[in-house]
């Protein structure tokens, strides 16, 4: 079975094999796939569906963290003239709550649904690049324990999630605060990046074949958009905050007006990655609806193609409506003009998609279980959130609303809206296939009523406290200003919506020992994930799938299209970690990939990298210095050819 | 479904494959045109943030007048020489001339230790620093970021250097010379828009 050297080349013809016929196959793959037992198969396991799981997890920590802050900061505001908080530890809790919330928790939890779902949905052994996919998780981990470093001892960042200067400059902001942040954020830039790249070329290069471009699932289009995206706006936000640290620590002027610089330039650069931002954050959980909502509907998705492309719509244009985010900063009018249309645009692919779910739950038979409730609870509050969102795109009630919490409650709709509750129903729905069991469904409808309610109770009035003037960031107001009821409302739907999350919290840990034990497709659901064993094996599927269709366990029961999908008989590809890549657009096999197996490197690699940024933090240059040469080191082994990669002259040899 | 069937999908026929890293068939390939992809965007903005600064500036700017041509225009020679006898090299190997490769690779790693002395000269001879102003800040930093992707592109090409002589790549497998060749090029064309955009565009208005 090995490579045969045939001309010029290394080739060979993938076996097909029937793992139903040969009961051999199954134990041979697991020898090559398993990670290894214990503490080292641990840190150097590349294995997706770890790696997956282990984002998620982390994610939901920096939720309840975030959470938390939250609860202490309604605690403070729910009566006029309170004194639980000084204004310094408010600032702090504000900003730590936006910056773990929106980096820490909500592109890392959608990050954690694609690593595990992904080449299972893609009908594939592992993503393109696994190393690299464990090197953007150890990032990802370091960079979160590196922006909460200075929290313990009260110095935690304490400018606004977006940190404008010259709130944040040296002379306003003299402590550690703001270089934890600026030095953590490019950290974590870095994290984003690579697995940004991992998503892109996972997509382009390893569908099962017949997966054709048209037959992807929308969280597949969803993950590939924000990733794309990410890997065209990333660079401005670290860029902004490696300038940010020059200025403060190395005397540049970049935001310094008297040395000529400019403070708006910070904010362009900001919102030039934060709107997209935005988008990559929320594409992927639409994605997770519009993959969820078929199952429960019993019917395809109305309208795939178009909500695939209002998809891509949506980040192409999310690119020119970053001003939106400056209308109050006395910018020319022409300017205000041109970006209120573009963010007046951009509801239009949004709307697409929500009458796409619409038409699909009314044209379908919806079961009524926890993650249909989410999903469609999501579609409600996804609509109030686009609509305050259409209102704050017109310039002259932006003026107005600035500032006011009436756009703290937009970004809440939009962001729990858009990201917690499909989060939620996707963890319900792909429980079964992250651990084998399926989670409690009374307990689910409880938590989701709960968490629906509570959430709109307590931010739906945050719109009114707006409209009657209430700044947000305000750590106390005096009363007699008619904010009184209003915050003692939110203060009570925040801390319902709160023990909603902690049921569901309770869910997940006893459904994790006590849940239904679940077969391959509990939901009878179409999609390739479910058609493994839950949980699935190392090596995902015992031969690659063949695709004909959108849907391929639905074959059966649907019309309209050629060709029948397999799982049961394909390629077998057991020489070695393998598996197949394919044709861009048409998924035809062209390649047989080689993939690495578990490593060290990444957890090295990115260790090396985390002590360099702690070396810049305190101004240890020697620290610095020592973990760069690491790092290179690390790099340069990583990368070093392999004969078993099929990366050298020796790929007969090395592929035996 | 039998076995004849597979083999029988649709633009498949069941041919051979290649094994392993080929070509623009590896997964690296890909992968190191979504980071030019990331990386112009981090160029991108630097030059966006120069001309904004520039364009809201009420005094002179650049605040010394343009800067000297002599260095970066031997600079800029020597770095596009080097993309050239890389372009070269790669042929070679693809020609199974391993010699050609071999040549080629330290001709472009002399050529970009040239550009980095000539960078050094010029940083030195600057009558303004880093903390000058917004526009020494810009300065340093911008053609800094490059000087950085130069080093790191030699360093890439040193360690081709190194793989080669120890036989690796060769006609059927050259896919990590052709991903960092790929890189190399990038970094000249990125030299390029730095060029025009410091040395070039004041001298336009």
């Amino acid at each position: 079975m090995a490579a045969v050297l045939s001309g010029n080349d290394a080739l060979r013809v993938p076996v097909i094999a029937r793992p139903a016929d040969d009961t051999s196959i199954e134990p041979r793959l697991d020898r090559i796939w398993e990670t290894r037992k214990g503490l080292l198969g641990a840190l150097s396991s590349v294995d997706h569906k770890t790696i997956g799981k282990r984002y998620l997890v982390t994610a939901f920590v920096f939720l309840l963290i975030g959470g938390l802050e939250a609860a202490l900061m309604r605690a403070q505001l729910a009566r006029p003239n309170q004194t639980l908080l000084s204004p310094e530890q408010y600032n702090q809790l504000f900003t730590m709550h936006g910056v773990t919330m929106i980096f820490l928790y909500a592109l890392p939890v959608l990050s954690g649904f694609s690593n595990f779902l992904w080449p299972l949905m893609l009908g594939s052994r592992d993503m393109a690049f696994p190393r690299l996919n464990a090197l953007s998780y150890w990032l990802f981990l370091f960079a979160g324990i590196f922006l909460y470093v200075s929290f313990p001892i009260g110095r935690a960042p304490d400018a606004g999630w977006f940190n404008y200067v010259p709130y944040s400059s040296l002379a306003y902001n003299p402590g550690i605060n703001i270089d934890v942040y600026a030095l953590g954020m490019v950290l974590l830039g870095l994290s984003t990046t690579v697995g940004s790249t991992n998503f892109v070329v996972t997509l382009i290069r390893t569908r099962a074949p017949g997966m054709s471009i048209n037959r992807v699932p929308i969280l597949v289009w969803g993950t590939l958009t924000a990733s794309v995206g990410n890997l065209f706006a990333v660079p401005a936000v670290s860029l902004a905050f490696l300038m940010l640290w020059m200025d403060r620590r190395f005397g540049s002027h970049f935001f310094d007006v008297s040395g000529g610089g400019q403070p708006l330039l910070w904010q362009h650069l900001f919102w030039m990655f934060g709107h997209p931002w935005v988008y990559a954050i929320v594409l992927p959980a639409m994605g997770i609806v519009s993959d969820g909502l078929p199952t429960f509907c019993r019917r395809p998705l109305v309208g795939y193609t178009a909500v695939a492309l209002a998809t891509v719509t949506t980040m192409v244009l999310g690119f020119g409506v970053w001003v939106h985010h400056m209308f109050a900063t006395g910018l020319p009018p022409i300017s205000l003009s041109f970006f209120s249309a573009a963010s007046f645009i951009i509801v239009i692919p949004s709307a697409v998609a929500v009458f796409a779910w619409i038409a699909t739950m009314w044209t379908g038979r919806p079961q009524f279980t926890t993650p249909f409730l989410f999903f469609a609870g999501f579609v409600i509050v996804f609509v109030i959130g686009g609509v305050s969102g259409f209102m704050t795109a017109a310039v002259p009630v932006d003026t107005q609303l600035t500032d006011t919490y009436f756009v703290v409650a937009h970004l809440h709709y939009v962001l729990i809206g858009i990201n917690v509750l499909p989060v939620a129903g996707g963890i319900h729905y792909w429980f079964p296939k992250f651990t084998g069991r399926l989670m409690n469904e009374k307990l689910g409808k409880w938590s989701f009523w709960i968490m629906f309610i509570g959430f709109n109770v307590g931010f739906f009035p945050m719109h009114i406290a707006g409209l009657l003037g209430m700044p947000r960031r305000i750590y106390t107001y005096p009363s007699g200003l008619g904010w009184d009821t209003v915050n003692m409302v939110i203060t009570l739907g925040a801390y319902l919506f709160a023990f909603g999350v902690l049921l569901f919290a309770i869910n997940v840990w006893r459904s994790l020992r006590h849940g239904e034990r679940a077969g391959p497709n509990p939901w009878d659901a179409p999609s390739l994930e479910w058609a493994t064993a839950s949980p699935p094996p190392a090596y995902n599927f015992a031969v690659i799938p063949t695709v004909a269709s959108r849907y391929p366990l639905w074959e059966d029961r649907l019309t309209g299209h050629e060709g029948r999908s397999s799982t049961g008989e394909g390629m077998l590809l057991d020489n070695g970690r393998e598996t197949i890549g394919t044709s861009a657009l048409d998924a035809v096999p062209d390649v047989i990939l080689r993939m690495p197996g578990d490593s060290f490197a990444p957890l090295l690699l990115s260790l090396a990298l985390a002590i360099s940024f702690v070396g810049m933090l305190i101004h240890s240059w020697w620290l610095f210095g020592i973990a760069i040469a690491c790092s290179t080191v690390a790099a340069i082994a990583w990368l070093w050819p392999e004969a078993k990669l099929g990366q050298t002259m020796d790929i007969a040899r090395g592929s035996r | 479904m039998a076995a004849a069937d597979v083999a029988a999908q649709p633009l498949y026929r069941g041919e051979p494959l290649p094994v392993g890293s080929k070509g623009r068939l590896s997964s690296g390939w890909w992968g190191m045109i979504t980071v030019i992809g990331t990386e112009a965007s981090l160029f991108a903005y630097l030059l966006f943030s120069y001309f904004y600064v520039g364009a809201q500036t009420v005094t002179r700017w650049p605040p010394n007048g343009p800067p000297d041509l002599t260095l970066a225009i031997a600079g800029s020679v020597l770095l596009m020489l080097g993309s050239v006898t890389m372009w070269w090299g790669e042929k070679g190997v693809r020609a199974g001339k391993n010699g050609q490769l071999l040549f080629g690779l330290g001709a472009s790693v002399l050529l970009a230790v040239g550009f980095v002395v000539l960078e050094g000269i010029e940083w030195s001879r600057k009558t303004f620093t880093f903390m000058s102003n917004a526009y020494g800040s810009l300065y340093f930093t911008i053609t800094g970021f490059h000087l950085l992707h130069v080093i790191v592109g030699a360093l890439m090409l040193t360690m081709l250097f190194v793989w080669t002589l120890l036989g690796y790549f060769g006609v059927r497998r050259h896919s990590t010379v052709s991903i960092a060749v790929m890189y190399w090029h990038f970094v000249t064309i990125v030299w390029v828009a730095v060029f025009l955009t410091f040395y070039i565009a004041p001298r336009t208005t």
